[in-house]
């Protein structure tokens, strides 16, 4: 089988096994991706560009534009500038978006090309934008890359005109478009009038029409962007992922910004409504309560079947401090979670999690990988695996149930369109935690034992 | 471009890699150059290239030496078997991070290939120099050179910068690493052969050695599908080498034949036509009468085996239309071929690597008419699978979405290939899935904005 990790602990200083990350450029892709009529475009050798779609597209199971500047041996050596500025013709020729997102590349970063001096310099048609960011892929993970990528829409668009739009801003974190929806509904429900960015819904869950739009409906538009920097406050989900963004949009236009974890689960999602409640002023409707009573009645209704169960969890830091917090509110033991970005925010606020809930013997780590997840199982296992398709090893060779949440999931479908934000984001999750340990009670009791009523 | 009726803006640059078949010659059509800047090209790097046609060797080591992107997007994505170990499916790389870059990653790299040696023991440890290595100084040679000495085991760099060219570079550099693994060393020759350009992907070139075997010939490497180091180091006593995949290998087998004797045919084992084809021409090449009246014997068989299965099939698909647009040139020659054995019209072909030989046969092939592009983005694919009217399109991972936006069927003929398609088994694979996708009901509840 599958199963070459030794059980043995051993120092690595140098030697990444199993990477629970990946690099800067594909995470600002993801958020280019966002921006209605907005082609990506990767600075650097044409790989990255081709391996970062590929990427997208087996998570989201679309297709997933951008352009590359396709570096040659001469572009490493006298730099990229030529081939940007080509590019860009090109794109704007061809493809003809109404703006493009330029990210850079370990390669481009390495070799020192300044994209604000190239953008400057080149001929842009009227009426079209170029915008850009950095996205080193030597630092932190496609997580840091994707707020990269809003700060720099926000760098190069948002403006304050001292004139508030009464609106408010949602940065919603590295999180599927049926997260995005879900995030939406909420917010309507609570009658905010808002600006999300970046917005993937509507692109990388657009329907099936029988014809191909190089650019859908969705994303977040261009003058709504330049806008944010009217709205009164910013609510940035998922501390780790938009806080800087946040940040950017505050130092530029002086919008306030409330930073909050990913609503997943109860009090991340009581906490976000109690925001969109703060911020519109508006009593919580019924709906919205609705929705919250039915969760809690779920997670009583399966609590015996979950109730102590342990559960390793990794993937990115907010959306796994999410999955944490929901099955700590679930009575849950969530052992072990780690993430692949670095930052040691997500210890100290994974600790905080397993403090407040009294749970004892939880380690989180950051910068981890899944070859040390491996190790820490089988010295110590679990009943359950929470993550991306990449733990499927794991799960194989440990005999443990998977449950796919995050990112990517190259291995099923349909779970983009699916939240695992707000009410029924967290009802989602309960039922695939329920099913999968209760069909493995199925799967695995004595004949005598099974049981038509659970 | 000649010919192509367009019905979308296409970039002037891009105007040479696109003609359509009308009976004038292809003087002006290119291909195998560099993808124009701003390109949504479909095509990936040197490193890519490298890395997918190593990546089967079941018991090395690949550590990737860069930043953690490139080892993430190949961990375990090739889709091919082993009948062995499996360490190839983990993924090894020693993340380089800002300090790395500043200071350079000499010693990272030696740290990780000692921490693999440590966890391991190790017989071969690929090392793969992508993008920035040599822009920070790196001499990863030397320290591959090193740790041999410190370890006593073989660390082969495989230089693969991605912007040195595109994925046929990759191909070459990955050729290198083969030949540097099996040295040139005189071996005692046998009258086994080398099969070359073969990945094993959903077990396919368990099936070739299958019908080798029952012709009578013996395997001494798979280069590289299913392959052991051990099994690698055996290639030097073949007393031929068959090419499939031509794109990756055929420098290989340039190589092998320069400097070790051996010679080489190219062969190919999709469809009933080239699966014939290639094993006759095996025996013949090896000059074994025997194996080939039992080539002979087997082919008529299996295709006896397979005129039911085809006559239920014809019906459904003849007068179809198919796209094809694919890596490399041989595949897409066998497609045409296999496509018009069951009647279907092959309306646009195109691959991202194909050479000027691949061209002018799928030029002879197709019928006028057919739009012939090299290197082609979306935009184009699009435009001419509407234009032709295509029923459906052979492709890989990026095609697929765009295939099925179009309300136009799909087959993966690449890393995600669902069950083997090649000998005589593929064609039945290939002919039920194409079938499968065409006739899926779920396309008649697409609400068409023509409607």
């Amino acid at each position: 089988m599958l199963d070459l990790t030794p059980k043995e602990l051993s120092e690595r200083s140098a030697l990444r096994v199993n990477p629970a990350k990946t690099c800067q450029p594909v995470g600002a892709m993801y958020a280019a991706l966002g921006v209605h009529k907005c082609m990506p475009h990767s600075h650097g050798s044409q790989g990255c560009c081709s391996f970062h779609r590929m990427y997208l597209t087996r998570h989201f199971k679309e297709p997933a534009i951008a352009a590359s500047s396709s570096f040659t041996e001469g572009s490493s050596v006298f730099g990229g500038g030529s081939n940007v500025k080509t590019a860009v013709k090109n794109i704007f020729d061809m493809y003809n978006p109404d703006i493009i997102a330029i990210h850079t590349t370990c390669l481009s970063e390495t070799i020192g090309d300044d994209l604000n001096a190239f953008i400057q310099d080149m001929d842009i048609p009227e009426g079209k934008i170029v915008v850009h960011t950095n996205t080193p892929s030597y630092v932190g993970s496609h997580i840091t890359g994707f707020g990269n990528m809003i700060s720099g829409f926000i760098k190069h668009l948002a403006k304050s005109s001292k004139q508030s739009n009464g609106k408010l801003n949602i940065l919603p974190g590295f999180v599927n478009p049926g997260d995005m929806r879900e995030m939406k509904k909420l917010a309507d429900f609570m009658g905010a009038s808002y600006i999300m960015l970046p917005d993937t819904s509507g692109v990388l869950d657009a329907p099936m029409t029988g014809s191909y739009e190089m650019y859908p409906k969705g994303g977040t538009k261009i003058e709504d962007i330049v806008s944010m920097g009217d709205s009164e406050l910013t609510l940035a989900l998922g501390e780790l992922t938009c806080e800087a963004p946040a940040n950017e949009l505050k130092r530029k236009c002086g919008v306030p910004y409330s930073a909050m974890p990913l609503p997943i689960g109860i009090e991340a999602t009581d906490a976000y409504v109690m925001a969109l409640s703060h911020f519109t002023k508006n009593e919580v409707p019924y709906e919205i309560e609705e929705e919250r009573g039915q969760l809690v009645d779920t997670m009583l209704d399966g609590h015996p079947y979950f109730h102590n169960k342990s559960v390793a969890i990794y993937g990115d830091p907010d959306t796994v401090l999410g999955i944490t917090a929901l099955v700590l509110e679930m009575g849950m033991i969530p052992k072990y979670v780690i993430t692949g970005t670095p930052g040691e925010t997500f210890v100290k606020k994974a600790n905080e999690l397993f403090e407040k809930a009294g749970v004892i013997g939880c380690k989180a780590k950051a910068a981890g990988d899944l070859f040390e997840l491996h190790q820490w199982i089988k010295n110590d296992s679990v009943d359950l695996l929470i993550g991306g398709t990449h733990g499927k090893h794991i799960a194989r060779a440990e005999d443990i149930p998977l449950i796919r949440a995050g990112f990517p999931i190259i291995d099923r479908y349909v779970h983009s369109y699916m939240p695992i934000v707000g009410y029924k984001g967290a009802m989602r999750l309960v039922e695939l935690i329920l099913t999968a340990l209760m069909d493995r009670q199925d799967r695995d009791c004595k004949e005598e034992d099974m049981e038509m009523v659970m | 471009m000649k010919g192509v009726n367009q019905s979308t803006t296409l970039l002037k640059e891009r105007e040479d890699f696109i003609y359509c078949k009308d009976g004038c010659q292809t003087d002006t059509f290119r291909c195998d150059a560099e993808s124009v800047s701003g390109a949504v090209s479909q095509r990936a790097c040197v490193y890519c290239g490298a890395r997918v046609v190593l990546n089967p060797i079941t018991d090395a080591f690949h550590i990737v030496h860069g930043p953690i992107g490139c080892a993430s997007y190949t961990w375990d994505i090739r889709g091919s078997l082993t009948s062995g170990e499996e360490l190839y499916r983990n993924s090894f790389s020693t993340d380089l991070g800002e300090q790395d870059v500043i200071f350079g990653g000499e010693k990272k790299l030696t740290a990780a290939i000692d921490e693999v040696a440590s966890l391991y023991a190790p017989k071969v440890i690929f090392v793969y120099a992508t993008c920035i290595v040599g822009v920070i100084g790196d001499d990863v040679k030397a320290v591959c050179k090193m740790a041999e000495q410190k370890h006593g085991i073989r660390v082969i760099p495989v230089m693969s910068p991605g912007f040195a060219g595109h994925k046929s570079v990759g191909y070459k550099m990955a050729c290198n690493a083969i030949m540097e693994l099996i040295g040139t060393e005189k071996r005692e020759k046998t009258n086994r052969i080398n099969i070359l350009g073969d990945f094993n992907l959903a077990g396919e070139m368990w099936i070739i050695k299958d019908y080798l075997n029952q012709i009578g010939i013996d395997v001494a490497a798979q280069i590289t599908g299913d392959a052991s180091c051990e099994q690698l180091m055996e290639a030097g006593s073949a007393a031929l080498n068959i090419v499939q995949c031509a794109g990756s290998m055929t420098y290989l087998a340039k190589r092998m034949e320069e400097e070790m004797g051996i010679p080489y045919v190219k062969v190919s084992f999709f469809g009933i036509e080239d699966t014939t084809h290639s094993l006759l021409r095996i025996a013949q090449a090896l000059g074994n009468e025997e194996a080939l009246k039992k080539a002979e014997m087997l082919c008529e068989i299996e295709k006896n085996k397979l005129q039911d299965f085809l006559n239920k099939y014809r019906k459904n698909l003849k007068g179809k239309k198919a796209a094809i647009y694919v890596g490399g040139g041989f595949k897409a020659i066998s497609l045409i071929k296999q496509f018009n054995e069951i009647g279907i019209d092959t309306v646009v072909v195109g691959t991202q690597t194909g050479k000027k030989d691949d061209y002018e046969i799928i030029s002879q092939l197709v019928n006028p008419g057919t739009v012939v592009l090299d290197d082609a983005n979306p935009a184009e694919l699009e435009t001419f699978m509407k234009q032709k009217e295509a029923d459906i399109l052979v492709g890989g991972v990026k095609e697929r979405p765009l295939a099925y936006k179009l309300g136009i069927a799909f087959c993966d003929h690449n890393h995600e290939r669902k069950h083997p398609l090649a000998g005589f088994i593929g064609v039945k694979n290939f002919i039920k899935e194409i079938n499968l996708s065409m006739n899926s009901p779920v396309w008649d509840y697409i609400r068409r904005e023509s409607l």
